[in-house]
């Protein structure tokens, strides 16, 4: 496949491996902020090809991951009533909630869809008018334009029985609050390429030049992480920062305008809770007022949401790269992918389920993460 | 987050209110909302995330790694 | 010939078409309740379409000769795919050579067939007749013989318009003990064709995915090539067909049992680019992904160029490869190398793969 298969080609790789070796002198420590790319790290082994000095601490650019306990029990709730048919990515459907998932919900009764686009749940709220049909809009800057195009076209059809669940997060909020944390020991970023097609690389230099790190904005192959990281590496070595663009063949300097538009006409920033994290001002989308009657948190009164976090659960500490999952008391014991107690255990990008697989075979400090391509969430 | 890839357009058509294409990845190929890319036409390679085509692929740029890369080793790779 | 016994053959010769009229074009309870409307259902869908006489259904049971040597091998299946129909076969066909190669794989000879079904309240006889009609196909192909059967209705809703459970008998000749105890550091991984097919071929046609593709189900028996693999050499530990969970359980399966190690190449693991196009759009790894006509065996590394020649010169095996080979390193883990060079483990898997968006 054009513009895959090149980038994951042997002899490149190894030419950008040993460069870095040629480089690195001294440890590095480099968050690559999205999920995607961390799976792809995984998938493809880079992280068993690095030399000691690099390490990769996974980043919180997944949204399996982030999204709040509180809005999966409000999704749960809502799948539950009768007449709706709920509708999801793949990725959320084993997220537990304070009790289950969705998969356990559907089990229970629940309607429950998979979707690849939010315009296939758009197509079956037109194909059953009497039913109402609810899109679990998560997702980062990337998935923004669609899931908005999805309301956009909604009211521009006039359906009555469509609503979305919104609970989109920003990255560059997420970044600071990393680079905020005392206990941040995070020295450079790979930054989330795919997000940079849509919102461009702008909102990504101050952040840069407050904390004094290299944003090198990367591809998702083998061949563009592997040159992100030897650009981090060069520039800490050099002492250098600033916003760097390693993924030029996709993200131009200011993104994808017609994509913002869409996005704007649609949804506001606001506040969002980061499971794990916490909350974290201005990290969030919801939807504009004039689009309320999109809302699915407002059309469906689930009640009170109270919910219940297993106390045990590290997730927000693994989450910015301060703690292992072996450091976790549940890890393994009670803690496992088919009993997960948070979300980086679901996923297949969160560090706890990719650690899992190898927790019997360490390979020295670099523990080959898991190639669990399967099930996202 | 962002599980997008490359494909070829190879056809444009209007559903209803909507520019969509026909986006062929290694011989499947699926609708994509083009609303947010409208200058890309037949023959492009579109960045597809979620059934909406997010960027046109660069040709140049996609080769300019490996121009870098022969110029960090210059001589023949050995076995 | 008497009088009485022309009268007699005159009365038992029955309907000139043959497609014999059914009073129901959809299943109603009653078809499963044992009286008239079952054995209607009987006489004037199964039965035709089995292309078997009365005799098939005048017993409870089928009484078959034993053989006079070799192993009985016993196996049992259900299926419940949806849709009934696609691209490449239906669950009739499905289940016959799902039942046959679950016999195979472990060098039995394919001999009887039994089938039960549960029909969903609802279901269209023409469909059924057409999935019955199906198997009848799939049978004579092997040969396989249908000897048993058995039909229930459940109310509307309670099943997806048909389940099918399989009991298969063959026997295994004297001399053949496959096991997947058996694989040995050294031996060799070799896969008949293609993963994902089926997988793929059936996602794809789900609402909310919609991937336009000429990719069919690789649904086949493979008798043929088991036999194949096993005359070419007497170093087969174990083979497999990888339906549920791809390959990566089946190797899982085998790495536990025989406490080994399996290395894999990514780069010679045979994929079909419309497969390969279909998982990374919807971000699925093809090794989880089910076949439904593959065959992987272990072979011992000096028979394994014979036993890749063996089912490349068999009409179901021309895209063989070998990619990998059983380590005594971490033991119980199957390992992959990609591409690119790296690592990774190829974890069994924990539930359904499902289209990420992440």
């Amino acid at each position: 496949m054009k513009y895959l298969d090149e980038y994951r080609s042997r002899a490149p790789v190894e030419r950008l491996v040993r460069a870095i070796e040629r480089v690195a002198t001294r440890p590095a420590v480099i968050m690559e902020i999205c999920g995607g790319q961390t799976h792809s790290i995984v998938r493809h082994g880079l992280d068993t090809m690095l030399p000691e000095l690099v390490e990769l601490v996974h980043g919180p650019g997944c949204p399996v991951c982030v999204t709040p306990l509180e809005m999966i029990d409000r999704a749960h709730a809502i799948a539950a009533r009768p007449g709706v048919i709920f509708c999801s990515f793949g990725d959320m459907l084993r997220v537990p909630g304070s009790d289950g998932d969705l998969l356990r919900a559907k089990a229970r009764g629940a309607d429950v869809r998979v979707v690849y686009s939010p315009l296939d749940a758009l197509k079956l709220a037109e194909q059953n008018p009497h039913r109402e049909v609810v899109f679990f809009a998560i997702g980062f800057e990337t998935t923004a334009p669609a899931n908005a195009m999805s309301a956009v076209l909604a009211r521009k059809r006039n359906l009555r029985n469509f609503s979305l669940l919104v609970s989109h997060v920003l990255v560059p909020p997420a970044m600071e609050a990393i680079l905020g944390a005392a206990d941040n020991r995070v020295r450079g970023f790979l930054g989330p390429g795919h997000v940079c097609a849509v919102m461009g690389l702008e909102e990504y230099r101050p952040i840069a030049a407050r904390h004094g790190v290299p944003i090198v904005v990367t591809g998702f192959e083998p061949v563009d992480l592997l040159e992100g990281i030897l650009r981090v590496v060069t520039a800490l070595e050099e002492g250098r920062s600033g916003v760097d663009n390693q993924y030029g063949r996709s993200v131009r300097d200011d993104g994808n305008r017609a994509a913002r538009d869409v996005i704007d006409s649609v949804f506001e920033v606001c506040d969002r809770t980061w499971r794990g994290v916490g909350k974290i001002a201005a990290s969030g989308y919801r939807l504009r007022d004039e689009l309320r009657e999109l809302d699915a948190e407002a059309r469906f009164d689930v009640g009170r949401i109270a919910p219940v976090e297993p106390a045990e659960c590290i997730s927000g500490f693994v989450l910015r790269g301060v703690k292992k999952p072996h450091d976790c008391p549940a890890f393994g014991k009670r803690c496992t992918p088919e009993t997960p107690l948070g979300a980086t255990m679901v996923s297949s990008e969160g560090a706890c389920a990719a650690y899992h697989a190898y927790a019997k075979e360490p390979r020295g400090k670099r523990l080959p993460l898991a190639g669990r391509d399967a099930v996202a969430p | 987050m962002c599980l997008a890839v490359p494909g070829l357009l190879t056809e444009v058509f209007v559903d209803g209110d909507v520019r969509m294409g026909k986006v062929s990845f290694g011989g499947v190929s699926r609708a994509v909302c083009l609303e947010c890319l409208q200058d890309a036409v037949p023959g492009d390679y579109v960045l597809v995330h979620v059934g909406f085509a997010l960027s046109r692929i660069d040709e140049e740029e996609a080769m300019r790694v490996f121009e870098l890369l022969k110029e960090l080793e210059p001589e023949e790779l050995t076995a | 010939m008497s009088d009485a016994a022309r009268a007699r053959d005159t009365v038992s010769f029955d309907a000139s078409c043959p497609i014999p009229a059914s009073r129901y074009d959809a299943i109603v309870l009653g078809h499963g309740s044992g009286g008239r409307l079952s054995r209607e259902l009987l006489e004037t869908v199964f039965l035709p379409a089995l292309g078997q006489g009365p005799e098939l259904a005048q017993e409870d049971q089928a009484v078959v000769p034993l053989p006079t040597s070799g192993r009985l091998a016993i196996t049992t299946d259900s299926f419940v795919v949806s849709p009934l129909v696609f691209p490449g076969g239906d669950i009739g066909s499905l289940s016959i050579h799902g039942t046959v190669n679950d016999l195979a794989v472990g060098g039995a000879r394919p001999l009887y067939i039994t089938a039960s079904f549960i029909l969903e309240e609802g279901l269209s006889t023409a469909l059924l007749r057409r999935l019955v009609e199906s198997m009848r196909r799939a049978c004579d192909a092997v040969p396989v013989r249908l000897v048993a059967g058995d039909t229930k209705v459940v109310d509307r809703g309670k099943a997806d318009g048909v389940f099918i459970t399989t009991t298969g008998v063959g026997v295994v000749p004297d001399g053949v003990h496959l096991s997947a105890t058996l694989a040995r550091p050294g031996d060799r991984v070799v896969v008949s064709g293609p993963l994902g097919d089926h997988g793929i071929a059936i996602l794809a046609s789900r609402q909310g995915i919609e991937l336009e593709t000429a990719l069919e189900s690789d649904s086949a028996a493979l008798h043929g090539l088991a036999r194949a693999v096993l005359d070419a050499s007497t170093e087969v530990r174990c083979m497999r067909d990888p339906t549920r969970g791809g390959l990566s359980s089946a190797l899982n399966e085998i790495a536990a049992a025989s406490r080994v190690g399996i290395s894999l190449r990514e780069s010679d693991i045979p994929l079909r680019p419309e497969v390969r196009g279909a998982c990374e759009l919807l971000g699925l790894d093809p090794l989880y992904v089910a076949c439904e006509g593959r065959l992987v065996a272990i072979v011992g590394a000096d028979d394994a160029g014979r036993v890749l020649a063996a089912m490349q010169g068999h009409p179901l095996g021309r895209d063989a490869a070998v990619i990998g080979r059983v380590t005594a390193e971490r033991p119980g883990i199957v390992s992959l190398k990609s591409v690119s060079g790296g690592e990774r483990v190829v974890a069994l898997l924990s539930g359904e793969q499902l289209p990420r968006i992440c």
